[in-house]
């Protein structure tokens, strides 16, 4: 049995233009230990699962469906005693903008420091050791000052250290990230990444990383599930995900990533606009983007399975499957993309794989 | 850091998702706001929520389109719509409480005819004094046997429109000097900011109490009538000025607005089409619940003695007899008037706020518009 | 680090200082700009005797240039020397002062009420928007808003002191300090204090429902912390502030309030003053008391500035 099971999940939110679907029957595992990366274009509902995990859907948000077993327990069933247990003792999460998940009127430390207390019978003594530790740990300099010290008077790349501080304080075995390095500068970012590995590794912490970006993912993942339109559409080992992507959404994310050295005078975009959440695209969610799509996209939707066999995905997480029409043999024309690898060490450009054998 | 290795490692490249043989004509893709607006790009970039709403807020959709949002939005509130209608029920009953007509020596050229009320407002006696409510005389007589109905509905002509005038003017003050204040800054900020702080330091009853008798002689203000209006305004820009000051000087610091300097665009055209549709939103609210702040100052120097001549039927003065009638018992002089000024106030302030939930929709759980990560 | 508290408050009283000068050049001005001449204003347009008029015009430096008439006002004022009423021909400064303590026990009464029932009720209707307690609550708050504050007084006044007979219609002959002055104090304490309670509660609740949105609140939950802490710990905190701006001008509210109010319940303080000097034209004492009102909200506005300060570390940075 895994950690954390989200099975069939749906989000859906209220707003003036209509019921939104974030999450449209979502279904993963994570297990002791792995980072398991989310990705998806921003709108994509990546955050709305998140926040569902531990039931904190903002605005007018609701859990329509599904279950989300923890430990074999369902947290959607869960009394409020119990929810406020797990959230922060079990569970931990970190916010995007680390500044604004701070309250500015207290200082850094206490809001750290009663984490601790909330959760576990310290005096404040304890508590206080505790937290100037974990702010030494996370790399923080000056620990016993800036225990004392107000949000505003950190930087945004300590901010979001404090934070990460602040949600492993308790030990927790989850802990879930949303965008955690957005917004900040890139060798900031890097920083915060080594942070995370690290950390993570030492107290072998499952980790939920939620990110658009696809360097993160590279960095610190085990596994990465591919979300679009509310709907998991890949599903993979970060290896495989990156040098053998199967469903188009991902390739094109791929492609759209700009990399040092490109030569190309054009960066390759996914064409169309986010999909609308109130009212999806029939079929395959992705059919009026995709640049391989057939008239049976739009009619059928496709579920996850496996490329190679074409049989549905079985539940195993170290699988790679992906939902689309081609591993069906539905599709006529094939996909015509390619992955190149060019080796460092002699610069050529070694042709990896060659998808789209026209039937 | 972790060991998972393949055998070939590299960097990768995709070919053949977006490359220019297969672009379709997707650049008349995605809704192009007119107006300037940025287009929601269709790449995996980091948008956040974020910069997504302050786009959002930042584009300016045309005018009549925005009136026409908030307007529907205002008809969907329950509440502002009811007060909308006391008030427009009053002002219909207020004008056509008893004729109006402008005459000159030679000519009278009645306005309109129409009498709801029964009575001459001033004329005395006309039933017995303090007498209570009857079918004669709906709200009573009060103590020079004067129709309390006739007046409370004549009197709401004075109400309405000290209120709308004496905003009216305070706005044409305070708008015009906060914008110079928060667009300018430096020196010319300073001098009116301290102007402000200077006046903020009295409350407005007394402000206005200290101004009457220095109004009174003047002789254009003659009746009562513009001294209080006068005296309200002077009292009422302040508050204005500062909140325009402070909406357009967070306002100039916005992107757009230096994206808009940095265009160069002149000035001029700077406050016109992103400053000031912008910031007078909530002096829009402000100055419809002020309505109410006024009417309620007006009726309180009324009482006093203070505002219009007395024996007057505007609201206030009527209810300066309240005190020693209702000692005697007379609870029907002190009701009727005090009842009129309420519920006016209270029709303003549903309608205000319902001005302030079209403009600036509340994130209050219900009206949710955030768009999702 | 942040700027000091020090240099904070610092900062505040360099630019309280020009706006005390405009405020007592307004008032000083207030006599000069009153119809027909100075003398006359203060003597309350009586005839009075050559001599007393040379008295006068020594007493209050009218032969001086307007500067240095301004000056030695001021310098006469910090002294608290006002001179006399033409009217009642006493101190204007003893007055005032006997009056003062009057004043401020029913502001102050009204104020801790504002307090007292404004802060919890914004809280409640905050954390249960869109229940009917919330709705009751607005238009509990709007109602107060409306109703014109010597109306309201004058409705209590007559069903519970005139009808009910439960409370006096005129103070009690007994030292402020007393249970029989206190409970006169009641009905005006409602009187005058009702729009600032409602005033209190809409801003703290819709302060409230902003930070309810804010992503500290999110975190807070999301570390496991019980939803009371949450409110009252976290969100209470932050949204108390706009509370505390607006404290500044409650004060001037409540002057207002009182003007009237102590009118209608015959209390003996400075608001009741002031109303019998304008219709007596006693300009003197108008004056004086418009100088002390305006000196009083200046300085609160200054603390009020501070405590600010103090509660929200990021004004000092």
């Amino acid at each position: 049995m895994a950690l954390l099971e989200v099975e069939d999940l749906v989000v859906q939110y209220y707003t003036e233009d209509g019921m939104v679907r974030a999450a449209d029957g979502i279904s993963y595992e994570i297990r002791a230990g792995e980072t398991v990366g989310l990705v998806g274009e921003s709108g994509a509902g990546k955050s709305a699962v998140s926040r569902a995990l531990l039931r904190l859907l903002d605005g007018t948000g609701e859990i329509a469906g599904g279950e989300i077993r923890f430990r074999g327990r369902d947290i959607l069933e869960l009394s409020a005693d119990d929810l406020r247990a797990i959230r922060g003792n079990e569970i931990a999460m970190v916010f995007q903008d680390a500044g604004a998940a701070l309250n500015p009127v207290y200082t850094v430390g206490e809001q750290i420091a009663e984490t601790i207390r909330a959760h576990e019978d310290v005096t404040d003594r304890e508590a206080r050791d505790r937290t100037i530790a974990l702010l030494e740990r996370v790399g923080i300099p000056k620990p016993a000052t800036r225990y004392s010290d107000y949000p505003h008077e950190f930087s945004g790349g300590m901010q979001q250290r404090a934070v990460i501080a602040m949600a492993l304080s308790c030990d927790p075995a989850v802990l879930i990230c949303d965008e955690p390095t957005t917004g900040l500068d890139v060798t900031v970012q890097a920083g915060i990444l080594e942070l995370l590995a690290d950390l993570t590794a030492e107290s072998e912490t499952a980790v939920q990383l939620v990110t658009h970006d696809l360097g993160v993912v590279a960095e610190l993942c085990d596994r990465v599930l591919v979300q679009y339109a509310g709907e998991i559409v890949e599903r993979a080992p970060v290896d495989e995900l990156y040098y053998d992507p199967k469903h188009p959404y991902t390739v094109g994310l791929l492609a759209a990533t700009p990399r040092l050295g490109d030569d190309r005078e054009r960066l390759p975009t996914i064409p169309g606009m986010a999909p609308d959440l109130v009212a999806p695209p029939t079929g395959c969610r992705f059919h009026p983007r995709c640049p391989y799509a057939e008239d049976c996209c739009a009619n059928r939707h496709p579920s996850l399975v496996e490329p190679a066999s074409g049989r549905p995905a079985d539940g195993d997480p170290d699988a790679h499957v992906a939902a689309c029409l081609e591993y069906t043999d539905d599709l006529e024309g094939g996909l015509d993309y390619e992955v190149q690898v060019r080796d460092e060490a002699d610069n050529s450009c070694r042709e990896r794989k060659r998808h789209g054998e026209p039937r | 850091m972790n060991d998972r290795h393949t055998p070939e490692r590299g960097r990768i490249r995709i070919v053949g998702f977006d490359d220019d043989d297969n672009r379709s004509d997707n650049d008349a893709n995605g809704d192009y706001d007119t107006d300037g607006a940025t287009p929601t790009g269709s790449s995996a970039g980091p948008t956040t929520t974020a910069e997504t709403e302050t786009m959002g807020a930042s584009t300016l959709l045309q005018p009549g389109r925005r009136l026409e949002n908030a307007w529907r939005q205002f008809r969907r509130n329950r509440s502002a719509m009811a007060g909308l209608t006391v008030i427009v029920g009053m002002a219909v009953l207020a004008v056509f409480a008893r004729p109006i007509a402008i005459s000159t020596t030679e000519v009278t050229i009645t306005l309109q005819p129409f009498s709801l009320a029964p009575s001459d407002p001033s004329a005395t006696f006309v039933g017995p004094a303090n007498a209570p409510p009857s079918l004669a005389h709906p709200f009573g007589t009060d103590w020079a046997g004067r129709d309390q109905f006739s007046r409370v509905l004549v009197g709401g002509r004075y109400t309405l429109s000290i209120g709308l005038v004496a905003v009216a003017l305070a706005l044409c003050v305070g708008v015009p000097l906060g914008a110079i204040a928060g667009y300018f800054g430096g020196w010319i900020d300073e001098a009116i900011m301290r102007v402000v702080d200077v006046l903020y330091a009295f409350p407005l009853l007394v402000l206005a109490i200290a101004i009457v008798p220095i109004l009174e002689p003047v002789p254009i203000l003659g009746s009562g009538y513009w001294t209080v209006v006068v005296a309200l305004a002077v009292t009422g820009w302040i508050g204005y000025a500062r909140l325009l000051r402070g909406e357009v000087l967070s306002i100039r610091e916005r992107e757009y607005v230096t994206a808009a300097r940095a265009l160069g665009v002149p000035d001029r055209t700077i406050i016109r089409r992103h400053v000031v549709p912008n910031a007078i939103a909530p002096v829009v609210v402000q100055a419809t619940l002020n309505v109410g702040t006024v009417v309620l100052t007006a009726a309180a120097l009324g009482f006093l003695g203070l505002g219009l001549e007395p024996g007057s039927a505007e609201w206030g003065a009527m209810l300066a007899q309240g005190r020693s009638s209702l000692l005697r018992g007379d609870w029907h002089i002190t009701v009727f008037p005090g009842l009129a000024i309420f519920l006016f106030v209270l029709a303003i302030n549903l309608v205000g706020d319902g001005i302030n939930d079209a403009l600036e929709p509340d994130q209050d759980g219900g009206d949710d518009r955030r768009r999702m990560r | 680090m942040s700027m000091s508290l020090g240099r904070y408050v610092g900062r505040r009283l360099a630019i309280t200082v020009p706006v005390l000068v405009g405020v007592t050049a307004l008032t000083f001005s207030f006599v000069h700009l009153l119809p027909g001449d100075t003398v006359d204003a203060l003597v309350g347009f009586r005839d009075v005797s050559p001599a007393t008029e040379v008295a006068i015009r020594t007493e209050y430096h009218l032969d001086q240039p307007v500067w240095n008439q301004y000056l030695l006002w001021v310098r006469d004022v910090a002294t608290l020397e006002f001179g006399e009423s033409p009217v009642t021909g006493r101190d204007v400064t003893t007055t005032i002062g006997s009056r003062l303590p009057a004043t401020l026990a029913l502001g102050g009464a009204a104020w801790l009420l504002a307090l007292a029932i404004g802060i919890p009720a914004g809280i409640v209707t905050a954390v249960k928007a869109g229940e009917p307690a919330d709705e009751l609550g607005r238009i509990a708050a709007l109602a107060g808003i409306a109703t014109p504050n010597f109306w309201l007084g004058l409705i209590l006044l007559f069903v519970f002191s005139v009808r009910l007979g439960w409370f006096r219609v005129i103070p009690p002959d007994a030292p402020l300090a007393s249970v029989a002055t206190a409970k006169f104090l009641v009905l005006p304490t409602i009187t005058l204090g009702t729009a600032a309670t409602a005033l209190v509660m809409r801003l703290l609740r819709s302060s409230m429902r902003r930070e309810l949105d804010a992503p500290y609140v999110a975190t807070a939950r999301a570390k496991g912390l019980p939803e009371r802490t949450v409110i009252l710990k976290h969100v209470l905190r932050n949204a108390l502030l706009p509370v505390v701006t607006v404290a500044g001008l409650q004060l001037a509210f409540l002057v207002d309030g009182a003007v009237v109010v102590e009118g209608i319940f015959s209390w003996p303080g400075m608001g009741r003053l002031l109303v019998r000097s304008i219709l007596r034209r006693d300009y003197p004492l108008i004056q004086a008391i418009v100088l002390l009102i305006g000196v009083t909200i200046v300085l609160a506005n200054l603390l009020v500035d501070i405590v600010y300060a103090i509660l929200d570390p990021r004004i000092r940075y």
